[in-house]
């Protein structure tokens, strides 16, 4: 299993309604993401482009984050989920200089926190908090062992890329262009 | 982590990053909060509502934890208006109600209007005097010198108060300050109005025309949903704007048009499809009258002569004319919502009414489609006593085509000066910040100094609450009953609000305080109801349903009557028009001494140093109501000005300053703003978000957060047709040095 994620740039609007929803989903505290957006803008006037991108943690297959935390605290999950065992972090913020998606932040109680591709909607069988709001419907969500599934079927039918590929961290969020 | 989110940022793209939404956010570090960090455990137990965080009223579900704190809301899977899901606001609902900022109690005014000097008072008195002022204006000046602004949910119990009290003055400014002009335009054409939700077919559309609407950041949840499904299907979108908007950046086609001139190309969209019989000739020989009268009128109006007007090359215009013609009937050329821009707003809407005529879109799958509404019987009240002055005898003639009464109208008519027909001395406001959403400011405070009483029913201290003679708290709609939600859609459905949560502090429900008033008035058998509960049990048991149930599931839709979602082919349709036709050439306008087809006129330009004010809507905020919000602010908690490079290069502003705006009239903006500059927008125009700039201290997270928008906005070009206030007409230059800032007045 190999739980995975695609963001469809060409309907995401940058709303931010992912964001919200997973701040009150997962009582992030205020002044704190798990995610955010990012909009990029190429040309001039009047020949511009723009791409609006919803990102969070990559759920990398090479983890800077796992392999750094001295504690252990940081893990693959299920699927490959990457989690933070809240009561063995010790905030040493190693994972979060590793990063290089900047997805995590430090928690006020002491610890690392962020996206957990809502484990625990996922378990009961629930699209995560960010993908079930979507007005857009933009963001898929799902299992690339699957072939049958939301994410395998539009990452075959679409063209996408990752995030600074160049780190080598092989990241599971896909961006449809 | 600065690091890293400037390496993020230089990495992905050469002509400049910016993070959205929760951005300030990840910049922020450790700050130590303990008391935010309650684990969640889940309590399936979830109650209905719809949302009012704006006026689509999505319905949804509000979950609470186990210790009974309200926790999410999410939207109701078989809601017409969010399929399920809630739009950033809807989902930021609860920081409304979290929002320790929140008015708490009553409270009466002590020393002179606007100095904000209040104390506390129980419901029995304020009430108590609020009563006892109207009465005495009603036997002083006669109940048609109380006049109510309006808008969202609680309308329906104050506008009922005031019909009971005697005065038909009612205004929302919804109506002269936003979609007016569309509703008179498409009432003159088609003789019915575009509803809300609009009754746009996004879904099934093949060519979508946005001309300054902004879909996906207006977040009118359902039309973006349908946008994006469009897009899935490979839709064509012409978006008409002089900034790149979001929706510009999905489209096939960009015109990026010179501000003011919309309707030169309106009509050469018109010519270019009449002269090229690109029309939809069954449907307009069928349908239409006044076809001959209107293809004279555009004869002249080639694309060459609109390239000169609006910069739009002539090719351009073939093109998309073409685009549209293609896709006809399944065309959409959108009617937008908030539409007074410059004055002559109801004959742009007009043009774009005709434009939809043409290609034969209304009534028909991917144009406009036929609504459908639930029949909901009323509480049974008296008969209100017909108002002997409504607001047209203030200023006889003026806007005859005005179909709702005119909220500056009636602010005019609360300034002596102006010598109105009667001079208007009490106003009720509910829910809408009056000194924000009615331009001309020192006008509004004019016309506030001139009243015997002032009451503002709100739930925040926005910048009315403090002009005001007794100040109502309200509850939120996560804590209250409403009236059922009975929109038209596609098919009919109602939906119940019901309370999530007790009313916090002691604030109360709007039907709680207009029927506290009409006791205190001798109305109450116009609220024959002690509990508003028991009014909707009995409208729903009317209908077969009952209290019970809606509590249940939310949202009740039941199929249409008949197989009508579009006109069958050939149908003969009696318009509700004069004529039964749809009328592309108006002989109301022409009768009330107005243009019967639309004409382009040429409207004044910035001076140089002067760039227009454009404003418009973020996705993560309602006007200026939401940008308190806890929820909301972590998302966006101030505007910033976009401008052109070649323009902020001219004037040496950097990224990311703040500066001050200045208007053509000397007016600077109270607080600075942040520079954005971005290739986005055309160099003879800025752009802001409205909504920010609030002077209420009271409102620790928004004061003084951005400039407001409406402060700039000093002079107005007021509709003619119907009295709506065209607003985009300000320019603004730019003011560096805080020592040049003069004190604002």
């Amino acid at each position: 299993m190999r739980y995975a994620m695609a963001v469809d740039t060409k309907k995401c609007v940058g709303c931010s309604d992912c964001v919200v929803a997973c701040q009150t989903e997962n009582n992030v505290p205020h002044g704190f993401c798990r995610e955010w957006v990012v909009e990029t803008m190429n040309g001039t006037y009047p020949q511009l482009e723009i791409e609006i991108r919803s990102e969070r943690c990559n759920h990398c297959i090479n983890s800077p984050c796992v392999r750094c935390c001295p504690t252990g605290a940081s893990h693959f999950a299920e699927g490959g989920i990457v989690l933070v065992e809240h009561n063995k972090c010790i905030g040493c913020g190693a994972c979060m200089a590793s990063c290089p998606y900047d997805a995590r932040y430090p928690h006020p109680d002491g610890y690392v926190d962020k996206c957990t591709f809502c484990i625990h909607r996922i378990k009961i069988g629930l699209a995560p908090a960010c993908a079930a709001v979507c007005p857009t419907k933009c963001i898929y969500f799902g299992d690339l062992d699957d072939p049958n599934s939301d994410v395998s079927v539009v990452l075959k039918k679409r063209k996408s890329k990752t995030l600074i590929p160049e780190a080598g961290t092989k990241p599971q969020l896909y961006f449809l262009i | 982590m600065t690091n890293r989110r400037q390496f993020i940022k230089i990495s992905i793209a050469g002509a400049g990053a910016l993070t959205l939404g929760a951005g300030a956010l990840k910049a922020m570090g450790w700050i130590s909060k303990p008391e935010n960090s309650g684990k969640i455990k889940v309590d399936l137990k979830r109650t209905p509502t719809y949302c009012e965080v704006c006026f689509w009223k999505c319905a949804g579900w509000v979950y609470k934890t186990s210790e009974g704190k309200i926790w999410k809301i999410i939207g109701n899977d078989e809601d017409q208006h969010c399929n399920g899901r809630f739009c950033p606001r809807g989902t930021g609902g609860v920081g409304m109600y979290y929002d320790e900022d929140r008015l708490k109690t009553p409270l009466i005014r002590v020393q002179e209007r606007g100095k904000q000097v209040f104390r506390e008072a129980s419901w029995d008195e304020a009430l108590d005097y609020i009563a006892a002022k109207m009465k005495n204006i009603s036997s002083k000046s006669g109940p048609e010198s109380m006049a109510l602004f309006t808008h969202g949910s609680g309308s329906a119990y104050f506008t009922n108060l005031l019909k009971a009290y005697g005065s038909s003055n009612i205004a929302e400014p919804s109506y002269a300050q936003c979609r007016g002009p569309r509703d008179e335009a498409f009432l003159a054409t088609f003789g019915e109005e575009v509803y809300s939700p609009e009754v746009t077919d996004i879904r099934d559309t093949k060519c979508l025309v946005l001309i300054g609407a902004h879909i996906g950041e207006n977040m009118h949840n359902g039309q973006i949903q349908e946008m994006s499904d469009a897009i899935d299907k490979g839709v064509t979108i012409i978006t008409v704007d002089p900034r790149f908007s979001t929706a510009a950046g999905k489209s096939k086609y960009w015109l990026p048009i010179k501000p003011s001139t919309d309707i030169a190309l309106l009509l050469s969209w018109i010519h270019e499809i009449i002269y090229n019989g690109y029309y939809d000739k069954n449907y307009v020989e069928k349908y239409c009258s006044g076809f001959d009268k209107l293809k004279e009128h555009v004869k002249d109006f080639t694309p060459e002569w609109a390239y000169g007007i609006t910069t739009i090359k002539p090719d351009l215009i073939r093109k998309t004319a073409k685009e549209m013609s293609n896709a006809s009937p399944a065309v959409l050329i959108h009617p937008g919502r908030h539409v007074t821009w410059y004055g002559d707003d109801t004959q742009r809407v007009r043009a774009i009414a005709i434009l939809n005529a043409l290609l034969g879109s209304w009534g028909r799958r991917g144009g406009f489609y036929r609504p459908a509404k639930y029949d909901v019987p009323s509480a049974k009240i008296p008969k209100y006593t017909e108002a002997k002055k409504s607001w047209t005898d203030a200023f006889p003639g003026k806007f005859p085509i005005a179909s709702s009464p005119v909220s500056n109208a009636l602010i005019d008519a609360s300034i002596p000066e102006n010598k109105p027909g009667f001079l208007i001395k009490g106003w009720i406001v509910n829910a809408t910040n009056l000194v924000s959403s009615i331009p001309g400011q020192l006008n509004t405070l004019k016309a506030i100094q001139n009243l015997d009483l002032l009451v503002s029913v709100d739930i925040m201290p926005m910048e009315i609450t403090g002009w005001a003679d007794v100040v109502l708290p309200e509850c939120t709609y996560l804590e209250r009953y409403d009236m059922l939600r009975i929109s038209p859609h596609r098919k009919p459905a109602i939906a119940l609000r019901m309370p999530a949560a007790e009313p916090m502090n002691n604030t109360r429900s709007g039907y709680n305080i207009a029927r506290g008033l009409a006791l205190r008035l001798g109305l109450e058998s116009y609220f024959p109801f002690e509990k508003q509960e028991d009014l909707l049990d009995w409208q729903l048991k009317q209908v077969g349903s009952s209290l019970e149930e809606m509590q249940r599931i939310g949202v009740k839709t039941k199929a249409r009557d008949a197989d009508d979602l579009y006109y069958a082919e050939n149908e003969n349709v009696s318009f509700p028009t004069d004529s039964g036709k749809i009328e592309l050439y108006s002989k109301a306008f022409e009768d009330a001494g107005f243009d019967p087809l639309p004409k382009y006129i040429a409207h004044e330009e910035p001076p140089a140093g002067f760039y227009r004010l454009i404003y418009g809507r973020a996705p993560m905020h309602t006007f200026g109501r939401t940008s308190n919000n806890p929820n909301l602010t972590d998302l966006m908690h101030e505007n910033s000005v976009w401008i052109n490079p070649k323009v902020s290069k001219e004037w040496g502003l950097a990224q990311g300053q703040y500066i001050w705006l200045k208007n053509q009239d000397g007016v600077i903006s109270d607080f600075p703003i942040k520079v954005r500059v971005t290739e986005r927008i055309r160099w003879d125009s800025v752009y802001m978000v409205h909504g920010f700039g609030h002077k209420q201290k009271q409102m620790k997270r928004c004061f003084g957060k951005g400039a407001s928008d409406t402060q700039l906005i000093t002079k107005v070009l007021v509709d003619p047709l119907m009295g709506g206030t065209g607003m985009r007409s300000n320019f603004v230059t730019f003011v560096t040095e805080k020592s040049e800032k003069e004190v604002a007045s």
